[in-house]
């Protein structure tokens, strides 16, 4: 939040206008990635100018000098790239990246309230200045002129002309042909800015060039309005203008040359047949078309403005002169108003709309409470004395489906393409590239993936390291590859996919592969496993996972910062998620992410400990079994392992570590859950039984109480009471309590709670659900679950 | 130092009997100068009575089972379905020192705002809504070992009964150190 967010009574507006441009920054960032890579067409540089001139606007009416004085240089630089007076090359590219950096820097020290070094940015100021230097005269001065350019500083002979100041009467301008070309279309635009334009950060110049790239135009310009030299405020605009224009572009092209404007200025376009009658009358598009890429804060004025606009016939003179637009906001007629409307509703702009966060929250819970409900109301139906009727039956699983299809449809709107990160990999790559002198040459596939808002959020970190791990660690310099018989330019492929209801996200590079003897003897020194540790190949490639494990031989200032893929997996397994990674030596290395799809509901087993109910996320679960008793062998420290496939795994008797009372304490007569945790391992989780299979909705704890230890969170099970969903990370870590709590009654229970639990494990595995649920996580374990019911 | 002033004013009136039966019945009369008419939920535990802020009182509900929650202290009686918020629901008599209690329908949990948290207190019953001037509360006296003086705010006398008035958000200060001490352990 802003510091000032109390007192400032445009707090509310500053907010947006942060929100808006941290989206327009990455909007920046991912076009500057397409320039870079060379893939890119004239739109990807007015798509950037656009979006530094929208952060120019913004910050220039909350008066953040900085931000202006650097975005309208920044700006002019793109101005000149896109008008072809500069080249795009990769020196170009890194002045613009670095230009890029210091805005975002700019951005962000205004809303954090930071004060910035006056030198700050210099440098990429300088790079911009040496470019624009090389150019004519008049546009360096021009961008010199800082923050709120004068109407003063503009007048220099070339602007001049183009403003239509060259002749000041008010005659038409040069020898423009007149006659309206084949295919051409005849525009009169008549455009007063209002006073305050200059000080919005607008200039009426870059427009008036913007539309003279449309076609060939005719200006004439309205000084009428100048006052006397003693009452002229310097940063005033007085000019208007009246423009014919011929082109062959469209109306909305014209409509985008005054987007940023439209809220400042009285403007009418109306379109012209070669007789100058007119024969189609349009007004400026009303608020909601602007609202697209402007700031949303300025739509109560846009709404005053759209009515101001006048829907008249073509004026041979310009308009009267309108000392202060803004006092002059009355409709001229009713009919302009709607017609306003008009223009908007057939915009292919008007697609989104910007909702909070917060609201999109608040009916993902709402579906969650009703996903339940209905799930309680299917339960009691069920239960009823004489079975409900069919009807009742065919209305519920009606409203089954729609819920769920409801359901999917909210969830569906915190979902956000997986762009948003991906974008910021070519940079990342690109950087770290250069520092290491290596060839990378980065694929992104299925960057259209969607995933909900928090997970791609939380990526970003994960992914940025792990793609530096790649540069640093698995693609090898040019020397080397050329060596290995591979091409000199390495490549990561990144990609993202949807898989059974989860997304797989994958960095696989042609390097040269986890070097395994490496690995495995720094482990070994690092104490990582034991010194006489014999390990799969497998198991070896998952060390780089082990916290406190570094395969950088020296220390870089890539790796080294502290951050492991230890921490990778940690941020990974807090959304809900898994790693992995594969090598081939040689050839190269994949990791392999996979992400629930949202953080508001998981599948998860239900179980029960001590008559109490629990959820255990299904993807941590790897397969459920009854050992014998033979299998069974209890350690010196009272813990109890079971021998699984020639492998001892720790037991952890959950009702033991709750203090829960009454619980199953011997693994060969309850169920005992194998779950991987951190640093792929598996325990055993000691449970009474399985209760069945389902999606949950995901509750906190802590909004209202606060974390407890070895639960994650909560839920709400069909007959509306709350179950606690296990953390099995946290789990594994806490002490085993030596005495339950009332002792006397374990015995009984124990017995009790096995017969019930023997009964209801055979229904239970015969249950289709629950078999597909273990198959799918079994992971070519398939036979086990059924060896070991076999067994019972 | 408001709170003392108060306090001595309310000594001295405290023994007209009348006063007292007078800010019962004649509540709505009182005008600006005795003091703000402020509201209380009063309800029972074992035999005393305590009152709470009508304003932070969200609800009252019967008693239902809830769900237990681990490695947590005894008074902390796990955590209830609240049309899908999860709410913890707390043993105000084994908070207060007295044991568990043995709850069955007819006990009542008060559900509670305390800043922006949700809580429910699990007591024996709900008695009455008590309106009461804020100069009639009285302080409560230094008891030997502190005893229940730290989430206590005042006491009243209705009907010659005394009802102690929480202060809940010492009640949920006092819920969460105990719980640090607890973790910490």
């Amino acid at each position: 939040m802003l510091p000032s967010a109390h007192d400032d009574p445009f707090a509310q507006f500053k907010v947006t206008f942060f929100e808006e441009c941290s989206e327009l920054l990455t909007d920046v960032e991912q076009h500057l990635a397409d320039l870079e890579s060379g893939d890119f067409e004239g739109e990807t540089l007015h798509a950037i100018f656009r979006a530094v001139h929208s952060i120019k606007a913004g910050a220039g009416a909350f008066s953040f000098t900085r931000m202006v004085n650097f975005s309208h240089k920044f700006e002019y630089l793109l101005d000149e790239l896109r008008e072809g007076k500069l080249e795009v090359d990769p020196d170009m590219v890194s002045t613009l990246f670095r230009a890029f950096d210091v805005l975002s820097d700019l951005v962000s020290f205004a809303q954090n309230g930071e004060a910035v070094e006056d030198s700050y940015g210099q440098d990429a100021l300088d790079r911009i200045e040496e470019y624009l230097s090389g150019q004519n005269g008049g546009a360096s001065t021009d961008a010199a002129g800082g923050a709120a350019p004068e109407a003063g500083a503009e007048a220099s002979s070339a602007a001049a002309k183009e403003l239509g100041l060259e002749d000041t009467s008010q005659g038409m301008s040069g020898a423009t042909p007149v006659q309206t070309k084949p295919g051409e279309k005849h525009f009169r635009i008549e455009f007063t800015p209002s006073e305050a334009m200059y000080r919005h950060a607008n200039e009426p110049l870059l427009i008036i060039r913007e539309l003279s790239d449309l076609g060939r135009t005719e200006t004439t310009i309205d000084v009428s309005r100048l006052p006397t030299l003693q009452a002229l405020e310097p940063e005033d605009a007085y000019f208007s203008w009246v423009f014919d224009l011929w082109t062959t572009a469209d109306r909305d092209d014209i409509d985008e040359v005054f987007e940023f404007v439209v809220d400042d200025c009285d403007l009418t376009i109306v379109t012209l047949d070669s007789s100058d009658q007119v024969v189609a009358v349009d007004v400026s598009p009303c608020h909601e078309d602007a609202g697209g890429d402007g700031f949303g804060f300025f739509i109560d004025e846009m709404d005053i403005q759209a009515g101001n606009v006048s829907a008249v016939a073509p004026k041979a003179a310009p308009k009267p002169s309108a000392p202060a637009a803004k006092t002059n906001a009355k409709p001229s007629a009713p009919a302009p108003k709607v017609a306003a409307k008009g223009p908007s509703a057939a915009s292919p702009k008007a697609v989104s709309i910007r909702v909070d966060v917060e609201r999109v929250d608040k009916l993902v819970n709402m579906v969650g409470e009703l996903v339940i409900t209905q799930s309680m109301l299917a339960q009691e139906v069920g239960h009823t004395e004489n079975g409900p009727s069919d009807r009742v039956v065919s209305g519920m699983d009606e409203l089954s489906m729609h819920i769920r299809e409801l359901q999917e449809n909210v969830m569906s709107i915190r979902m956000q393409p997986v762009k948003s990160v991906f974008s910021r990999m070519p940079r990342i790559v690109r950087d770290v590239s250069k520092k290491l002198d290596k060839k990378v040459r980065l694929v992104t596939i299925g960057e259209d993936t969607e995933v909900d808002k928090t997970v791609v959020e939380e990526l970003a970190d994960p992914l940025t390291h792990m793609i530096r791990n790649s540069l640093d660690h698995g693609l090898e310099t040019p020397a080397e590859r050329l060596e290995a018989g591979k091409s000199e330019e390495g490549t990561i492929q990144l990609s993202a996919e949807h898989r059974g209801g989860r997304i797989i996200i994958e960095i696989i590079d042609d390097g040269r592969g986890i070097n395994r003897e490496k690995v495995l003897s720094l482990a070994k020194e690092k104490g990582v496993v034991a010194p006489d540790a014999a390990l799969s190949e497998n198991e070896i490639d998952n060390l780089i996972f082990a916290p406190g494990f570094s395969t950088a031989e020296e220390v870089t200032d890539l790796s080294g910062r502290g951050v492991g893929m230890d921490v990778v997996r940690r941020n990974i397994q807090s959304l809900g998620g898994r790693v992995s990674v594969q090598s081939f030596p040689g050839k190269g290395t994949r990791f392999q992410l996979t992400l629930p799809l949202t953080l508001a509901v998981l599948d998860g087993m239900i179980v029960s400990i001590a008559d109490q109910k629990f959820v255990i996320p299904i993807n941590s679960i790897i397969e459920t079994v009854r050992p014998e008793a033979s299998d069974v062998e209890q350690l010196v420290d009272g813990g109890r392992v079971i021998r699984i496939r020639g492998e001892y795994i720790r037991v952890l008797p959950v009702s033991r570590i709750f203090g829960l009372p009454g619980g199953e304490q011997d693994p060969s007569k309850g169920l005992v859950i194998l779950v991987e945790i951190e640093g792929s391992r598996t325990v055993g989780l000691l449970v009474d039984e399985l209760a069945g299979q389902q999606q949950v909705v995901i509750k906190s704890l802590e909004s209202n109480y606060k974390a407890v230890e070895g639960v994650s969170s909560a839920t709400i099970l069909g007959n509306g009471s709350v179950c606690l969903i296990l953390d099995v990370d946290a789990l594994s870590q806490m002490p085993v309590l030596d005495a339950v709590p009332a002792r006397k009654n374990t015995n009984g229970r124990a017995r009790i709670s096995h017969d019930q639990s023997r009964k209801s494990v055979r229904s239970d595995m015969g249950s289709e659900e629950i078999g597909h649920a273990h198959q799918r996580q079994s992971s070519g374990n398939d036979n086990t679950m059924g060896a070991h019911v076999a067994a019972e | 130092m408001a709170d003392v002033k108060v306090a001595d004013q309310e000594v001295s009136k405290g023994f007209d009997p009348r006063l007292i039966g007078k800010d019962q019945s004649g509540a709505d009369d009182q005008d600006a100068e005795s003091g703000k008419m402020v509201q209380f939920v009063s309800f029972k535990v074992d035999d005393s009575e305590y009152g709470i802020d009508i304003m932070a009182v969200r609800e009252i509900q019967g008693w239902v089972e809830v769900t237990k929650l681990p490695n947590t202290p005894e008074h902390v009686r796990g955590v209830l379905n609240l049309r899908g918020i999860i709410v913890p629901i707390f043993d105000l008599r084994c908070r207060f020192g007295d044991g568990l209690t043995e709850a069955t329908d007819l006990h009542v949990m008060i559900i509670i705002a305390v800043g922006d948290r949700i809580m429910g207190l699990l007591v024996d019953a709900v008695s009455d809504i008590l309106t009461i001037n804020t100069e009639d509360i009285l302080p409560v006296p230094e008891i030997e070992g502190g005893g229940d003086k730290r989430f206590l705010s005042g006491l009243i006398t209705v009907q010659e009964r005394m009802v102690a008035l929480l202060e809940i958000e010492k009640l949920f200060d006092i819920e969460s150190l105990v719980q640090q001490v607890v973790a910490a352990e």
